[in-house]
């Protein structure tokens, strides 16, 4: 952290270096990028590990083919150049060398094919899940439907949208700064929303992925997938996490002018707190007996920017 | 032989001073036949749009400079993506593709022109006109089209009126695209001269052969699902409208079969130019011609049934996703074979390295690096995460700039001097490429690491932490808006005082169109050339 924000302020200008010394200082939570960020996340799942692992391992072979054809090219251009002497010889054929480097490809990408087909067939495997979240993309804001958590149907819908503070500092010329954007020590600009989609842990969610209007797509980095929402049809996929923790996405797929502001916020946390927390929706929710109406509370917050990570971005606080 | 075409010229000259060209600006250019003017008419266009395209990645770079809103309405940004992409796709890199074949295809298989001279006519002055019909949405209410150049419905469909001019555009870039590519078959098959037959046609001829026939096979494709989103926009149908038992992803399914043959008509030409280049400066036969031959027809068939690779998160079966993951892979294993055979054709050669060449091999290396990425985004579950980021970006920006443009660039100071007589300055030659050749790799390879980090493409705005690459990236972008300056001054110094080039140029050049005189005469081969195989770079196929 301490090395990025050198570099970051030896670039010097505009006003991050303030921004900088902040991260540098205090870190960032697991679940935001890095400055200077040159990989993909491990993520937060057993799937997103896996996910990553293949990832990994495609890059790896990649450099290793790339190591031989450029060490070759190079050695190459050193060694048979006209200029040091070198008569051009005159085959154009060698079958031994042809066959080898049509089979071993091909060798490796069975190799690369398996562990991938494995992984795929254990995320296509959405049965069994304990609960079900339904998710339907807008222009420009998620809504999240609680279907179901163990035999008990529940209510719980809600909309989750841009935060007011980054939906101020984003608009043309705003004049604010996004550095100072932040949620406790997490730089959080156009990756916060009012409401975040809270889920257990160590329980198999099922999400149910549609869209409303045109096309989008939902995507939390550290659950390891994206699936398009897209109007007319209902996809579906799974996750499991085992991290308590906050977890931040975007929509992923062009939706329209504001595509770029409308994140996705995932908190995390123990069974027992979501079960307290989900029950008292469905309390807030009986008692408005309506299915569409967000308990009262909720409604003065969106003008408030949130105090504490999650305390006032939930309906009611946990 | 070459010394009596060359003699042959020389007598033509004398006896015809004219030299057939038409008299007047109009009547040479507006309404010529002529392959080598139609050329030079397609390279001049695909310059000025890649000038125009590069002013509209200007505008997304430096809007993506640094976080917050700077310059630009997300709306416009949209606009900026969508026609940046359209032009370059269709206004650049494809016509300059086509400039070059109807430059060259002619001189190396030893014919006087293209089979069709007045529907290439018609072909080139399409292009003008789809154009600034496009461009001049721009100018409308409602702007241009922000949907992106995948036209992805409902979004696409939500635009203005700007749906129906993007569409009519399209249809006239495939019209275009389609008589170029019949005359180019047509050219091919019916006009080789005596004793050129297939198998000892340059690598360059094969690629446009097979290409055409992809250009062909999908742009209809392309003019169907356009016309269907027109007429779910204006005439009530619901082709892809769920609410009236449409179907939103049919129109990516149809998109994508044509859309990736289209990515590989931009390419398989590169490949052809390259398999021109490396052997004329390594001063040895190409590696595998065969073989090379084989594998741009094997990436042409597997570029038919590999679709479904785009479109990995639309919610298909597991069965479909894995069927489009394993023939994605496939694709490795010729384009595998074309890149070991062009360090092959280089191992044991005798190089120098001019511009041309200097071109030819960063487009292997670099264009192997856009193949790496593309093979992990074959993968799947990985293609989970890279699907939609500026990982994707940076991938197909290696295959498209450092891949096809490169390839364009390489092949333009390979021929210039054929086409002008001229040589260039080869020191300020050098300047423009490696200029090119660090700022393209600033531009482009951060975005791998933007993407992997978790940033969407096609967002105006960012969260904070993609802040430093995206500025390392906008100054890679700076630095290439001036290479296009760089190439006009170099060529147009080339004109006015380059030092005449010789017949043969390079010294490692085979095939037809260096039996020429340098600059090629208005007609050449109005007779047949005689071919002496040793005279090809492949006459024999044996050796």
């Amino acid at each position: 952290m301490k090395g990025a924000g050198l570099m970051r302020s030896r670039l010097g200008g505009f006003n991050w270096v303030l921004g900088a010394a902040l991260a540098a200082l205090t870190g960032a939570a697991q679940a935001l990028s890095q400055p200077w960020q040159l990989n993909m996340t491990e993520g937060v799942t057993e799937t997103s590990r896996t996910v990553y692992g293949i990832h990994m391992l495609a890059f790896y072979v990649c450099c290793v083919i790339g190591f031989l054809v450029f060490g070759a090219m190079i050695v190459a251009m050193f060694k048979f150049r006209k200029s040091r002497g070198a008569v051009a010889a005159t085959w154009s054929h060698n079958t031994i060398a042809e066959i080898i480097w049509t089979v071993v490809p091909i060798a490796i990408l069975i190799a690369l094919a398996w562990p991938a087909t494995t992984v795929m067939i254990g995320m296509a495997h959405t049965e069994e899940s304990q609960m079900t979240v339904k998710v339907t993309g807008y222009q420009w804001k998620w809504g999240y439907d609680y279907i179901n958590l163990g035999d008990k149907p529940y209510h719980v819908h809600f909309i989750s949208r841009l935060d007011p503070q980054s939906d101020k500092t984003r608009q043309l010329k705003s004049g604010l700064d996004p550095f100072a954007v932040k949620q406790g020590n997490d730089q959080t600009y156009l990756l916060d929303v009012d409401h975040p989609l809270v889920l257990p842990t160590d329980t198999k969610i099922r999400f149910v992925v549609t869209g409303d209007d045109v096309i989008h797509a939902w995507w939390v980095p550290e659950l390891g997938w994206k699936q398009d929402a897209i109007p007319g049809i209902i996809n579906d996929a799974w996750t499991n996490i085992h991290d308590p923790g906050i977890y931040r996405g975007q929509c992923a797929e062009l939706c329209g002018q504001d595509h770029g502001f409308m994140p996705i916020v995932v908190k995390a946390v123990p069974m027992a707190e979501f079960q307290k927390w989900l029950d008292e929706q469905e309390a807030a929710y009986a008692k408005a007996n309506a299915p569409l109406a967000a308990p009262a509370p909720a409604i003065p917050t969106p003008a408030a920017p949130p105090v504490a990570t999650g305390a006032s971005a939930v309906p009611t606080a946990l | 032989m070459a010394i009596h075409a060359a003699a042959h010229y020389a007598d033509h000259a004398q006896d015809d001073h004219h030299n057939h060209k038409p008299h007047g600006f109009f009547n040479r250019w507006v309404f010529s036949t002529n392959h080598k003017d139609i050329g030079t008419l397609y390279l001049i266009f695909a310059f000025i749009m890649a000038c125009v395209g590069a002013a509209f990645s200007g505008v997304i770079r430096t809007e993506l400079m640094k976080p917050g809103l700077q310059f630009v309405q997300p709306y416009f940004f949209n606009q900026m993506t969508t026609m940046h992409a359209l032009v370059m796709i269709f206004g650049a890199i494809m016509p300059a593709f086509v400039g070059l074949a109807n430059w060259m295809i002619p001189l190396q298989i030893g014919a006087p022109d293209m089979a069709l001279p007045r529907m290439n006519n018609w072909s080139f002055w399409i292009l003008p006109f789809a154009f600034t019909i496009l461009l001049s949405t721009l100018f409308m209410p409602g702007g241009a089209p922000a949907g992106g150049w995948t036209m992805y419905p409902p979004l696409a469909i939500q635009g203005g009126n700007s749906v129906a001019f993007l569409v009519f555009s399209v249809h006239l870039m495939g019209i275009s695209s389609i008589m170029g590519a019949i005359n180019i078959i047509a050219t091919i098959l019916n006009m080789r001269a005596p004793g050129m037959d297939l198998l000892k046609m340059p690598i360059f001829v094969w690629s446009w052969l097979i290409t055409a026939f992809l250009l062909i096979a999908v742009m209809p494709v392309l003019a169907g699902a356009v016309t269907m989103l027109l007429t779910d926009k204006y005439f009530g149908t619901s082709f892809f409208n769920a609410a009236g038992g449409g179907d939103p992803v049919m129109f990516q399914h149809i998109f994508w079969f044509f859309g990736h043959p289209e990515v590989y008509i931009m390419i398989l030409p590169a490949f052809g130019i390259v398999s021109e280049i490396i052997p004329t400066f390594s001063r040895k036969p190409l590696f595998g011609y065969q073989a090379m031959v084989f594998a741009i027809a094997s990436i042409a068939f597997l570029s038919f049934i590999v679709w479904g690779h785009h479109m990995f998160t639309v919610g298909m079966p597991l069965g479909g996703e894995l069927y489009f993951m394993y023939a994605t892979m496939l694709i490795a294993v010729p384009t595998g074979v074309k890149v070991f055979n062009w360090v092959s054709t280089m191992w044991g050669g005798s190089m120098s390295f001019e511009t041309p060449m200097l071109w030819a091999i960063s487009f292997v290396i670099l264009f192997t690096i856009g193949g790496f990425s593309g093979l992990m985004l074959a993968l799947v579950p990985a293609d989970f995460q890279y699907q939609d980021t500026y990982f994707v970006v940076a991938h197909f920006h290696y295959v498209l700039v450092t891949g096809a443009l490169f390839a364009i660039i390489g092949a333009i100071y390979y021929w210039w001097p054929k086409w002008t007589g001229r040589m260039y300055n080869e020191t300020w030659a050098k300047v423009h490429f490696w200029w090119s050749m660090v700022f393209v790799n600033v531009l482009f390879f951060p975005q791998h690491f933007l993407g992997l980090a978790g940033m969407p493409r096609r967002i105006p705005d960012y969260n904070v932490a993609f802040a430093d690459w995206n500025l390392v990236s906008t100054i890679g972008a700076y630095g290439m808006f001036l290479t296009p300056i760089m190439m006009f001054l170099i060529l147009r110094r080339s004109l006015k005082s380059g030092a005449p080039a010789t017949m043969h140029v390079w010294e490692g050049t085979h095939g037809l169109e260096w039996t020429v005189p340098s600059p090629a005469p208005f007609h050449t081969f109005e007779t047949p050339p005689v071919i002496h195989d040793e005279d090809l770079a492949h006459g024999d196929i044996t050796h």
